[in-house]
């Protein structure tokens, strides 16, 4: 055992990753799979996409299971069957989203032009060719909806976050249960109530703060949820050298616990935002839908993204329609960019400004 | 250097306590000469390089393991030792990022060739951890027979084989009343021997041992000790440790490893009784003698 | 000393008095905090102001009957002998999608989750989640829009093929060859709509699966599939079950997509492939546009049910998940 001479250190591998051989392999299955699946729709009854893939699938988990089989036996057999059977439901899983976003393109861009953005419905009707009119009024109404449904469920939302996490009190326990239970609030409940506490007792017509209001009730446990998961992640000792320091807890709270966790916070209420945004059952019940702009979210129908889609749709011929999936397309890219922001917010380290 | 009572207890720790406690202790043992045996040709390692990400955590390694013996690993934490017998059932690729290089060889056949079956070589090659892990949701006897389950082995009298390995691993007489309770319920020790019963169940060739008794009491590494023992006729034992004492008593041979900062290097190997008598290289003398470490 | 030394003294509590600013702080937070259990009690309140009239009047018909009319008489006036309000058929409606979508989106919301804690590599795994976590922010006008224009003719294909070979099954026999719009499909969409959170929830107790139990799986020789069936399926069996209840709860109090794609008629419908049936949100959408202050409470007192129903089904799956996350099995 010499341990003189001078060795070079050799390369690292990874005898485990996967070879060409085997990756060949794979391909191979795949392409066999292919053409078997693309036989049986041409020679049987079967037919169409979706036979296609439900064909291909099949065939795939069936031939990769008799290689592993005849190279490795039973076990590994199964364990290639199940590998492949979970990656399926992951492709399956996936599908609708892409379905989804490229549906929404493909019938939402023939909708979209520059006056969409600058004019309202108040003298077309959603049976209008799709040139004339616009939503402005409806983006309007949904900016404002969701502003004062953020003024009151962000402190709201903030504050039992706050309780969870940084005041515990004896009622810790019962509060987290209740936030998360009010999470399941269907939608149409939240309209249900604040159409009977307000709507009928009060104010007896409809108007916007009242939609905020809806929305504010199904935002408040996002807010709140996340801003609880962030302020988990602020490290005790941080609160402790604000106590140590002789600061109240108030202070501790208000001046490092809080700013520590700012871009978090931030994340959290414009995922509230993303949630409600779209939210559409409470808005039909309590808000109106006018074609008109209207900047008083106090008085008078308030149309909004959500309105302005469900008219379109229901208007049921070709223009509204297509009014409809632009009305979407616009509400989608803001969902998407809200989305988005949260995610490069969320992303950063928490105690960074 | 005297060596810390409180270690372990009873009739060792008389031996224990007085100087030159670790080469008397290996001495004390029947020295197992290498040479072929009916256990096969037995497992080897060839410049075995290890890394995590870009980070080189273990260079060189070349060691065998013979047939029957027990291989002590000792060194200071961080010295690759247990990154080393985690590359000899391919353990180590389970870590991302995880990288290797040179050769291990079970029976003169690369572990790490492709094509070759990891599985397989896990059956062959068994592990027992640090931290007793016993599956919580099986009873004792499906914990022991665990392995057949994973890997769809057809045993044609589960009942002796379960009596056979619970009383391998010394754990038949505390249990045998209530095979079909939890795991959860026995003592650290107990899980610990369990563990080591179930890694029998699938008739391994080799078990690597990484620390098995540093989440244990004193008492419970003494009999894990007793029933390593007990083992190393039928099956060759590999065992990472930090407890000098515990390497001197069980094991055939020992090798030392160290860092110096860069990547692990094993230092020496040689029999155990040599290695904690007259070792050759000063820094195994500093570490046996409890200079560091 | 004129004590014995070895008296052991009383504890002594030690106490903090807060200063003003905190307990000022304090104050606020917890009535901020409070703040969900005053809005849950505040609907159920209201919901039972409004509903009661209709539940009295009722009775335990308003659960067991499918008979919906709110009368009229000559003079204008409601007529409350002759009305009849009961919400069996949209209870068993409710049930009927969020059933169909509970079985058809579970196992695929369970196996993608599988997949990216256990197959998926890093990349694919961080696009993978984003997507699915993108989804759970969609609107539900737009699902309900995508089902009526892109899935519904899918799940007509389906369903034709269900009918074909499975007629003999009751659930799959059709009164009339109508496919389009039916409860099957309903619940196809709401299945796509309850993927993201139970797959999140699912991800998430797989990914705490303890390691040692892993490796221990590993090092006897188990393949990965061997693995998972031995520790990391009993691990996470209960928590996925509540994940489960969770996405029923969901699907459940759904309005818009149902309102969308079912085509609504008031009448128990078993057959799931038959395009006919509701649940009781979207039963509340339909009817409350031009229903009378009568109806309306009719209306409320359902949305009390839901209310309920709702409640029950998430606080049980919450409290199962929260059991699960705490033990370690």
């Amino acid at each position: 055992m010499s341990t003189q001479e001078i060795l070079e250190t050799p390369a690292p591998r990874k005898p485990w990753a996967q070879t060409p051989i085997d990756k060949a392999k794979t391909a191979a299955i795949f392409i066999a799979s292919v053409l078997i699946a693309m036989g049986l729709v041409a020679s049987t009854p079967l037919s169409g996409k979706l036979a296609f893939a439900a064909i291909f699938f099949v065939v795939y988990l069936l031939i990769d299971f008799v290689v592993s089989f005849l190279k490795a036996g039973r076990p590994a057999a199964v364990d290639s069957l199940f590998r492949g059977l979970v990656t399926t439901t992951i492709i399956i899983a996936v599908t609708p989203i892409v379905s989804i976003l490229v549906t929404v393109w493909a019938r939402g861009h023939k909708g979209l032009h520059w006056t969409l953005f600058t004019r309202d419905m108040h003298n077309n009707a959603f049976t209008d060719p799709v040139s004339q009119g616009g939503l402005l009024h409806a983006i309007i109404g949904t900016f404002l909806l969701v502003f004062f449904a953020m003024l009151i469920s962000v402190p709201i939302g903030i504050l039992t976050a706050l309780y969870l996490t940084e005041v515990r009190g004896r009622f810790t326990r019962p509060i987290d249960f209740l936030v998360q239970a009010m999470s399941g609030v269907p939608s149409i409940v939240a309209g249900l109530f604040i159409y009977a506490a307000i709507l009928v007792p009060l104010t007896k017509t409809v108007n916007g703060i009242q939609g905020s209001l809806a929305l504010a009730i199904l935002m408040i446990p996002t807010v709140a949820r996340t801003s609880q998961e962030v302020l988990k992640l602020i490290p005790s000792d941080l609160r402790e050298a604000g106590v140590a320091l002789g600061g109240t807890q108030w202070r501790s709270v208000a001046l490092v616990v809080v700013p520590a966790a700012r871009s978090g916070l931030i994340t959290a209420m414009i995922l509230g935002v993303a949630r409600v945004a779209g939210e559409t059952a409470p808005i039909l019940l309590l808000t109106g839908g006018s074609g008109t702009k209207n900047y008083n979210v106090f008085s008078g129908s308030l149309g909004s993204l959500p309105n302005y889609i469900w008219q379109g749709f229901n208007a049921g011929t070709p223009e509204s329609i297509t009014r409809a999936w632009a009305g979407i397309l616009v509400l989608l890219a803001i969902v998407v960019i809200l989305f988005t922001a949260a995610r490069i917010l969320g992303n950063r380290k928490v105690g960074k400004k | 250097m005297t060596i810390e009572p409180g270690e372990s207890q009873g009739e060792e720790m008389e031996t224990t306590t007085s100087k030159g406690s670790l080469s008397d202790i290996s001495a004390a043992r029947l020295q197992k000469q290498p040479g072929n045996s009916a256990l096969g040709v037995g497992l080897e390692a060839r410049g075995v390089h290890a890394w995590f990400g870009e980070k080189h955590a273990l260079a060189n390694v070349s060691l065998d393991f013979w047939p029957g013996t027990v291989t002590a690993l000792i060194g200071p934490s961080g010295c690759g030792k247990s990154t080393f017998i985690r590359t000899l059932n391919r353990m180590h690729e389970f870590i991302p990022g995880a990288a290797m290089a040179g050769e291990v060889l079970l029976n003169g056949e690369d572990i790490y060739a492709p094509g070759v079956d990891v599985t397989k070589i896990r059956l062959k090659v068994g592990m027992v951890f640090q931290k007793p892990n016993p599956f919580p949701s099986m009873t004792i006897a499906e914990n022991v027979l665990a392995g057949l389950k994973l890997a769809q082995l057809k045993v044609d009298n589960k009942g002796e084989l379960l009596e056979e390995c619970l009383e391998r691993a010394g754990l038949w007489s505390e249990v045998k009343d209530r095979l079909n309770t939890h795991g959860g319920a026995l003592s650290g020790g107990q899980q610990q021997r369990l563990c080591i019963a179930r890694a029998l169940a699938v008739r391994p060739q080799v078990l690597l041992m990484d620390e098995p008794c540093s989440a244990l009491d004193p008492g419970s590494t003494l009999r894990i000790e007793e029933t390593i023992s007990q083992l190393s006729s039928s099956v060759t034992i590999v065992i990472v440790t930090h407890n000098m004492q515990q390497a001197a008593r069980v094991s055939d041979y020992t090798a030392f490893f160290l860092s110096d900062g860069g990547p692990g290097q094993m230092i020496e190997v040689g029999s155990t009784n040599e290695m904690f008598s007259r070792p050759k290289d000063k820094r195994t003398e500093n570490y046996v003698t409890g200079r560091f470490g | 000393m004129t004590q014995a030394p070895a008296e052991i003294p009383a504890k002594r509590e030690i106490t903090t008095k807060p200063r003003f600013s905190d307990r000022v702080f304090r104050a606020v937070v917890t009535s901020g905090g409070l703040s969900s259990l005053v809005i849950l009690g505040l609907i159920l309140l209201f919901l039972l102001f409004n509903g009661y009239s209709t539940l009295k009047s009722q009775g335990i018909h308003f659960l067991t009957s499918s008979n919906w009319q709110a009368v009229v008489n000559d003079a204008g006036q409601f007529d409350a002998k002759n009305s009849h309000f009961g919400i069996a058929a949209m209870l068993i409606g409710t049930m009927i999608v969020a059933v169909i979508a509970v079985f058809i989106g579970v196992p695929i919301s369970v196996g993608a989750a599988i997949y990216l804690t256990f197959y998926a590599p890093a990349f694919v795994k961080k696009i993978m989640v984003s997507a699915i976590d993108l989804m759970a922010a969609f609107p539900s006008v737009l699902f309900g829009l995508w089902g009526f224009f892109v899935l519904e003719s899918s799940g007509e294909y389906w369903a034709k093929l269900l009918n074909k070979y499975f007629s003999w099954i009751p659930i799959f026999k059709l009164p009339a060859p109508y496919v389009n719009r039916s409860p099957f499909i309903a619940g196809l969409v709401l299945a796509v709509m309850i993927i993201p959170i139970v797959t999140s929830i699912s991800r998430e107790i797989f990914s705490q699966t303890p390691l040692d139990r892993i490796q221990a799986a590993y090092a006897l020789g188990g393949t990965r599939f061997a693995m998972l069936r031995a520790v990391a399926f009993p691990y996470a069996r209960s928590g996925i079950v509540g994940g489960v209840m969770l996405g029923l709860g969901r699907a459940m109090g759904e309005t818009v997509a149902v309102y969308t794609v079912l085509n609504i008629v008031y009448q128990v419908n078993w057959h799931i492939l038959f395009s006919a049936g509701g649940n009781v949100a979207s039963m509340i959408l339909l009817k409350f546009g031009d229903a009378s202050p009568q109806e309306i409470k009719a209306l409320m007192a359902a949305g009390l049910v839901l209310f309920v129903m709702t409640l029950i089904v998430n606080s049980l799956a919450n409290l199962i998940v929260a059991r699960t996350g705490k033990s370690g099995r």
